[in-house]
């Protein structure tokens, strides 16, 4: 059977056909739907999780690695920074069964807040890499890194762009193979001492350099002749745009097993062609050890390392063409993403917008947008689960200089499962006066809504005991604790001012489900599953505008009429800019459903 | 220099241009083609502009489209039409849907939407429009706007020889089969 499907669907197929008994992942883009469709398997086919965080996944994996399973962990490349610590050292006591990790890199950060190449981290870490540069290598990779990893005891990363695992090409579908398990032994390598690790160190460069020969063969890396005037070696999806802008005027080394690089294929490649171009996205990743093997190359002198590669970068730094483009005489109005119409983030963030000499720290999650105009609250984000800390250190900081500013943390639900624990862990133990709030929109939202462990339900559809964040946040004894309904404009501004009155931790826990989220049954009964949506009275209405700066994609303003008008298709009543109309020119008269 | 064409399918997030790119891309892979799609997730869904990306031919490589190599660009929405106008080739074709989605600036009154796009793209390209929001709704569900303008696309592509309802029966649910082959029908006779 032969069907297209995208790197992320050829890698969960992949996993599959190779008898994959154990995946764990945190969503992420562009990896989020590797273990979503996993997730669609039963517990007998292969048992199939979301963690908590991207730390969790992988040492969940290494576990199942040690019992001699085979295992895979996917994350997004920042969150390769978060599992880093297990990944650094579980190099040193290698796989037991089979350990694939997937990092799926984002060059041109379509989704993402930095475009950091994790190729590096197989270098860092010693471990085995593999690119693939469509959807049939991706899936065949998968299983050839996993007979890596049992071949080197090595846990091996399968390194993919959001080009490759968001891009659709043929795969031929294959069997089945149920692995045997290996039998679980208790050894010295999986314990990590340092007089054990120090052995191991020596143990992990012996590896090294059977890896390195084994590179040289691998038919991962391969040569394509067509000439002997232009030579280029490259992976993944430049390898793709090295095809498509030269063709068969150049020869190539494709590289498929990019870390331990075959140097002496490269080398005996390199003195048979005129010129050796390195074509790679990002860093001068492959340039670097081939210039440092004392081969001479032309890389990032002409190709840019920021922002993703294209046919037309290429052309453009290699052959000095530019695109020839049809040019329209007219311009077309941005189109910035927005919070959805009856997005619960915004009743929050249109209070807390409002408030004067405050700073705000915000987190990931789609309610980054509350720093998009018109909301323009947030003032700041770093990195999942930094709200909460980062707001902290603000805090002390300005308290030092005595500097008259309060400090609001705000982070989503799955992000304090995440990391945010530790981050209010921090404000409860140091006890700053930091007003954090948490966002539970009951689900993960940005990533396309999967559960977590406040949903009340796992990845393979299990109900579950949900976690309540309230209980949590006691736990660490933090007193001040409140809920509210961000729906509620009058309930919010109130809790606002009344964490601001609090010269100590305070938590403000914002409860609204996502406006798109499919409500459980759980959630039918708390949030209720009818709605009314709201309609301008055409008469009352003074053109003010004051609902428009809500920024809800529902509301239309007519600027010749100077009246308001709401898009029915739209509007799924959460009434914020009934409650804001200044004069009550706005009703929830209309009808609707969940 | 190849024989591989690309079709730029473009609109705003939520109006199907998904759906179009899989029906194409399934269809023209089972007419023996080369295929490769991109599609674009995360963030840019959240009411923002997308593309979905479709090349086909003997032997593919890339899986995007360049600037100035659309063979046809497809525009759901107008003003799309005219923001993704530089990946269109010299001489390439142009389908535009009239229909169009105001975006946040404009929403909020802090930007008008731009007037004369339609006549602009007609004077730089060989543009044909078409109200496939108005031809949907007349046929009943105004949702169904992307199978016509995927009906114009495969007319235009002179792609009709390939056996597009029965994608269009595995790919869509079984209530809205009648719906879709209607405007697929409506979108061929259309252009
Ligand atoms: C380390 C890391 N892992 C994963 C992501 C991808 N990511 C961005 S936002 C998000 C989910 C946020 O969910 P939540 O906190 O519940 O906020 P919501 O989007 O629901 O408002 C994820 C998984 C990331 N940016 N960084």
């Amino acid at each position: 059977m032969k069907k297209l499907l995208t790197g992320n669907e050829a890698i969960a197929l992949g996993a599959i056909e190779a008898g994959v008994v154990y995946a764990g992942a945190y969503p992420g883009t562009p990896s989020t739907e590797i273990l979503e469709i996993l997730g669609t398997h039963k517990r007998a086919e292969i048992v199939a999780e979301w963690a908590p965080n991207e730390k969790v996944a992988l040492e969940s994996a290494i576990g199942a690695s040690i019992a001699g399973g085979r295992a895979l962990a996917a994350m997004k490349h920042v969150g390769v920074n978060v599992a880093a610590d297990p990944l650094m050292s579980f190099a040193y006591s290698g796989a037991n069964g089979g350990l694939v990790l997937i990092s799926a890199d984002d060059p041109g950060l379509h989704s993402s807040q930095n475009e950091q190449d994790n190729r590096q981290y197989a270098k860092f870490a010693k471990m085995p890499m593999l690119e693939p540069a469509d959807s049939q290598e991706a899936k065949d990779m998968v299983r050839a890194a996993l007979e890596i990893s049992e071949q080197f005891q090595r846990p091996v990363m399968l390194r993919t762009t959001t080009r490759i695992n968001h891009s659709k090409s043929i795969v031929e579908f294959g069997d089945i193979t149920k692995h045997p398990k290996k039998p679980y032994e208790k050894a010295y390598r999986f314990d990590l001492v340092p007089a054990i690790s120090k052995r191991l160190h020596y143990e992990l460069e012996d590896w090294l350099v059977k890896l390195a020969e084994y590179s040289e063969t691998t038919p991962l890396n391969y040569i394509q002749w067509n000439g002997k005037k232009i030579g280029i070696v490259a992976a993944g999806a430049a390898y793709q745009y090295a095809r498509e802008v030269f063709g068969t005027k150049a020869s190539y080394l494709k590289i498929g097993f990019s870390y331990p690089l075959p140097l002496k294929k490269i080398k005996a490649f390199a003195e048979q062609v005129d010129a050796l171009y390195v074509i790679e996205e990002l860093e001068p990743f492959m340039e670097e050890q081939i210039r440092a093997a004392g081969i001479t190359c032309v890389g990032k002198d002409k190709i840019p390392n920021t922002d993703e590669l294209s046919p037309t970068v290429v052309a453009r730094a290699l052959l000095g063409v530019e695109p020839d483009m049809v040019e329209v005489e007219a311009e077309a109005v941005g189109r910035p993403p927005t919070l959805c119409a009856g997005c619960p983030h915004r009743g929050f963030f249109y209070q807390l917008g409002k408030l004067k000499d405050v700073v705000i720290a915000g987190d990931i999650g789609c309610y980054g947008l509350g720093g998009a105009p018109p909301l323009n609250a947030k003032d700041l984000c770093i990195c999942m689960g930094s709200g909460p800390s980062v707001a902290h250190g603000l805090q002390e900081t300005f308290d030092f200089f005595g500097e008259n500013k309060r400090v609001f943390g705000v982070i989503g639900d799955s992000t304090f499962f995440h990391t945010g624990m530790n981050s209010l862990l921090q404000i409860a133990y140091n006890k700053s006066p930091v007003v954090t709030c948490i966002l539970d929109n009951r689900i993960t939202a940005m990533t396309g809504h999967q559960e977590n462990p406040g949903s009340g339900f796992t990845l393979q559809g299990d109900p579950v005991n949900i976690v309540e964040i309230g209980p949590v946040v006691r736990a660490f004894g933090i007193q001040h604790v409140r809920t509210v309904n961000p729906l509620n404009q009058a309930a919010m501004k109130e809790t606002l001012a009344w964490a601001l009155a609090l010269n100590e931790p305070s938590v403000i826990i914002t409860r609204w489900p996502c406006a798109l989220k499919k409500y459980s049954e759980a959630d039918k009964k708390e949030f209720g599953d009818h709605f009314h949506q709201c309609v301008v009275d055409a008469e009352a209405c003074v053109g003010c505008r004051t609902c428009v700066r809500t920024g809800c994609p529902a509301l239309r303003f007519d600027k010749t009429a100077k009246k308001t008008r709401i898009e029915p298709s739209q509007c799924v009543g959460c009434e914020i800019c009934l409650q804001v109309c200044p004069k009550q020119a706005i009703s929830a008269a209309g009808k609707g459903s969940k | 220099m190849s024989d591989v064409k690309n079709i730029l399918l473009v609109g705003v997030g939520g109006q199907g241009t998904i759906l179009v790119g899989k029906i194409l891309s399934n269809g023209l892979l089972a007419a023996g083609f080369d295929v490769k799609m991109s599609e674009v997730h995360g963030m840019a869904q959240r009411g923002g502009s997308v593309s979905n990306q479709v090349r086909y031919g003997k032997e593919v490589f890339s899986p995007i489209i360049d600037k100035g190599q659309a063979d046809i660009l497809v525009a759901f929405e107008t003003m799309e039409a005219v923001r993704w106008s530089p990946f269109l080739k010299k001489g390439g074709q142009m389908v535009v849907n009239d229909y169009r989605i105001p975006s946040a600036p404009i929403l909020t009154g802090q930007a008008d939407y731009p007037e004369g796009l339609l006549e602009a793209l007609k004077a730089k390209a060989d543009t044909t429009v078409i109200k496939a929001g108005d031809m949907a709704e007349a046929l009943g569900n105004p949702k169904a706007m992307n199978i016509v303008l995927f009906g114009a696309l495969v007319k235009k592509m002179q792609l009709s020889d390939i056996d597009w309802p029965s994608q269009i029966r595995d790919n869509v649910k079984p209530a809205f089969v009648d719906l879709n082959l209607k405007a697929f029908q409506a979108g061929q006779a259309a252009v």
